[in-house]
């Protein structure tokens, strides 16, 4: 029954998805207020509908509803409750229910927030929405319906792939969507702007805390998935250049553009037709990621059950969308008024500069992405791209830009000073040149370049550092003018700190665990000793154990340091019953220093193990780097100029950030 | 700086930085891309001892050799032809006799395969696409659809 109620709230969403993109639209087409109003119920209702159908499909999950065919193919009743909830975006159907469910949600917060809009940009602006929507609920309904039944219903399900099982992993899509679909937003924006022919600087206000929150949830997003393929998968890498982490990481680099794009936008009037441009290819890359993970074009984890043709229905979609929207662009855009001019050094020049490297980067990796797949249909030779090409030309990029970071929020608006932002960030660059003496110094091993990157990764953070201590005129006033100007900084100084701080931190880790990581693979017998960065790893022996729906190896190492065992490690082996696989579990020591990680292998002839041990200093300073961006993101969110719906108060409105005099 | 010059340095720092993103592009694909090859290409293409490729297909019943170091022997096989394959490390939790398998690395001038990784399967059922693609051009494909078990 509940199914059924899910079922038919789906199709209802679709109706009134389909009343959201027609009559708004009519109605602005035809300055009808209240065909344009309709937009703002049947958003919220739109929303609703779709929650109700989650919320079933969710509900067959967690009592094992094994007369629904999704539920069958991806769960099990023996499943750890937890599981069965993630589950539901577990496999296809339902994470593209959450997909939707997300898109709607974005709606209709617009429609509740949205009260100072005028009324024609909210009325498209929910019409584009509610045409992604159509799109996506159509395919859902014809290609992909979650609540298809299957007779007679079986006696208990097939269960969820084991590696998807995990903490990490179970809320890694709902933050990836969030942030994919967040940019629909910024896409819905953009395509009502070209509609209406009319764009200005508060448009742009309107699009960054959308497109800030979108990135944020990206950022987790992407750095969750990382992290799980980190612990999870035992190769004791972090990022492998698989086309779906680039499937996430293209969307990611080009919203870090239209940020900083919209920022010129709101702040200067500058950069319009580009800030729209980029605010089309930023979902249309979201677009394609949903196509290459979801059609199964690409060998990985998350490619599902291989359907081609909901690979073309997809294909289809994101053709449509994407084409549709270019030519939108192609035809109104030179009808934007061109905005401010400035000079070449400049705050704008600097930001410019930024979409100019971060766009480039983002193609780059697109390429590598997409040319397997391009060259196979053309000529049907099977090539791989793998990390070679992207460490090849993602990270000659990505120097200049990451050099160049701290310069841009010391440089003023129109027009900048380099010297006087060369001259204040000269503490960062001796903090940064100290470190690089230091590292070449005690550092023997690992290439030449590296302290060069640890260098940079410290440069980012002590420009960041800077850019906030000039503005507070800290060491330069008396202690209480600068805790008033502490207080008074807008937030979202403290969050562009944060932000490129963070990105500071992760080049760090990066940097370190690439240039330093030890390795040692080993046939180990218990008692056996290895000796790996300062630590010594003893091998105490395996034993069987049992989970809730799996058996396990479990190995047991103490780990010494200087003699003292203070530490022991359970890498494990965990055959799945239900599931019939195996999955490795790393046992990791994490300390700030670097993860000590070891994975177990398998049996060898005279009762040894084959162990393969790790040590990856500094790894965490890549997840927490991430956090730090996340915050950053967080804190600029909270500033009052970019609440949504906060009526502008002229006594309290922060002027324009001026450069630190 | 008149209108014109700004503009003119705008496109010329963008085409410089395009340039050089063109660049490291096809010099990238040129020297990182890795060909995928079957046993019987590797014969059929005469592979030079040295390329790197990724070798696909199955692995060989009875071919596993594991000795009391963490040195593998097994044999890669398309039902034509077969190479042996060596490889030192761990092995994917999937790794079996019978399955797909795709492993990347050199050919060594004995002829015998370096692997220096072996693909991950992540599930039971899946089969490399390469690997799949490749066994149903010869004709050898027993998976989930293959024609002698349609409906």
């Amino acid at each position: 029954m509940i199914i059924e109620i899910g079922h038919f709230a789906l199709i209802l969403g679709l109706g009134m998805a389909i009343l959201q993109m027609t009559v708004p639209a009519w109605g602005a087409y035809k300055q009808d207020a209240g065909l344009m109003r309709i937009a703002l119920p049947a958003a919220q209702l739109q929303f609703v509908l779709l929650l109700v159908s989650f919320l079933a499909l969710t509900h067959a999950f967690v009592t094992s509803d094994f007369s629904v065919q999704t539920v069958w193919q991806n769960s099990h009743s023996a499943k750890p409750l937890i599981y069965k909830i993630s589950g539901v975006w577990g496999n296809h159907e339902g994470s593209m229910l959450l997909w939707v469910l997300i898109l709607a949600l974005f709606g209709a917060s617009v429609a509740v927030f949205g009260g100072n809009l005028p009324d024609q940009l909210r009325a498209n602006v929910l019409a584009v929405q509610a045409s992604i929507g159509v799109a996506f609920l159509l395919f859902i309904i014809a290609a992909s319906n979650p609540f298809i039944r299957t007779f007679p219903a079986p006696f208990d399900g097939n269960g969820l792939n084991p590696i998807l099982q995990d903490p990490a992993l179970a809320f890694h899509p709902p933050f990836l969507y969030t942030g994919y679909v967040g940019f629909s937003m910024a896409f819905s924006f953009a395509v009502a702007a070209l509609i209406d022919g009319r764009i200005d600087a508060a448009w742009a206000r309107w699009v960054r805390p959308w497109t800030l929150a979108a990135w944020m949830f990206l950022t987790l997003g992407v750095a969750m998935g990382s992290w799980w393929a980190y612990y999870e998968l035992g190769w004791g890498g972090w990022w492998f250049w698989d086309p779906v982490e680039n499937a996430s990481f293209m969307p990611w680099l080009a919203g870090t553009a239209l940020l900083h794009s919209a920022l010129v936008m709101e702040k200067r009037d500058a950069l319009k037709v580009w800030t729209i441009l980029l605010a089309i290819l930023t979902f249309s890359l979201s677009l394609m990621g949903t196509f290459l993970v979801r059609s199964g074009v690409l060998t990985s984890v998350h490619a599902f059950a291989v359907d081609p043709s909901r690979g073309i229905f997809i294909l289809v979609i994101m053709l449509i969308f994407i084409g549709g929207s270019l030519a939108l662009f192609a035809w109104r855009a030179p009808l934007l008024k061109k905005g401010g001019i400035f000079a070449p050094i400049s705050r704008e020049g600097s930001l410019v500069l930024n979409n100019l490297l971060l766009t480039t980067a983002c193609a780059a990796v697109l390429i590598g992405t997409l040319y397997p797949l391009v060259l196979e249909s053309i000529t049907g030779a099977k090539i791989s791209v793998g990390a070679p090409y992207f460490n090849a030309t993602f990270g000659p990029l990505m120097v200049p830009l990451l050099l160049a970071i701290p310069f841009g929020p010391f440089l003023a608006w129109k027009r900048g000073d380099i010297l006087g932002a060369t001259q204040r960030l000269l503490f960062a660059a001796a903090c940064a040149l100290l470190v690089i003496v230091f590292i070449f110094a005690t550092q023997s091993r690992g290439p030449w370049l590296a302290p060069f990157g640890i260098g940079l990764g410290i440069w980012l953070v002590f420009g960041a550092i800077s850019e906030v201590a000039f503005r507070v005129k800290m060491f330069r006033a008396p202690w209480e003018e600068v805790f008033r100007r502490l207080w008074n900084l807008p937030r979202a100084a403290y969050g562009s700190m944060f932000a490129h701080a963070g990105v500071g931190v992760m080049v760090i880790g990066i940097v370190a665990t690439s240039a330093w990581q030890s390795e040692k693979i080993l046939a180990m017998k218990p008692g056996q000793t290895v000796a790996i960065a300062g630590y010594e790893v003893v091998f105490e022996g395996v034993a069987p154990s049992a989970g809730p729906n799996y058996q396990e190896t479990v190995g047991k190492f103490s780990v010494r340091s200087g003699g003292v065992a203070f530490m022991q490690l359970f890498p494990s082996k965990r055959r799945y019953t239900v599931e019939k696989q195996v999955t490795t579990e790393a046992g990791i020591y994490a300390s700030w220093a670097g993860d000590l990680y070891v994975v177990l292998g398998d049996a060898l002839e005279d009762g040894a193990m084959s162990v393969r041990l790790y040590f990856n200093p500094f790894v965490r300073c890549i997840w927490f780097g991430t956090i730090i961006m996340f915050v950053g993101g967080f804190i600029s969110l909270s500033d009052r100029r970019l609440r949504v719906g906060a009526p502008r108060k002229t006594k309290t409105q922060p002027p324009l950030p001026a450069p630190a005099e | 700086m008149t209108r014109k010059q700004r503009r003119s340095l705008f496109i010329g720092v963008s085409v410089a930085v395009l340039a050089t993103a063109v660049a490291l592009v096809l010099v990238a694909l040129e020297d990182s891309i890795v060909f995928f090859y079957s046993p019987s290409d590797v014969t059929e293409k005469q592979i030079k001892p040295g390329q790197r490729i990724r070798l696909g297909g199955l692995v060989e019943e009875g071919s596993v050799k594991r000795g009391s170091g963490t040195v593998i022997r097994f044999a890669v096989t398309d039902t034509i032809k077969s190479i042996e394959v060596r490889y030192e490390g761990v092995l994917p939790d999937l790794f079996r006799e019978g399955q797909g398998v795709v492993t990347e690395g050199k050919l060594s001038s004995t002829g015998v395969f370096d692997a220096d990784s072996v693909l991950a399967k992540h599930d039971e059922n899946y089969m490399p696409p390469e690997v799949a693609d490749m066994l149903k051009k010869k004709g050898v494909w027993r998976g989930a659809d293959a024609p002698q078990k349609a409906k």
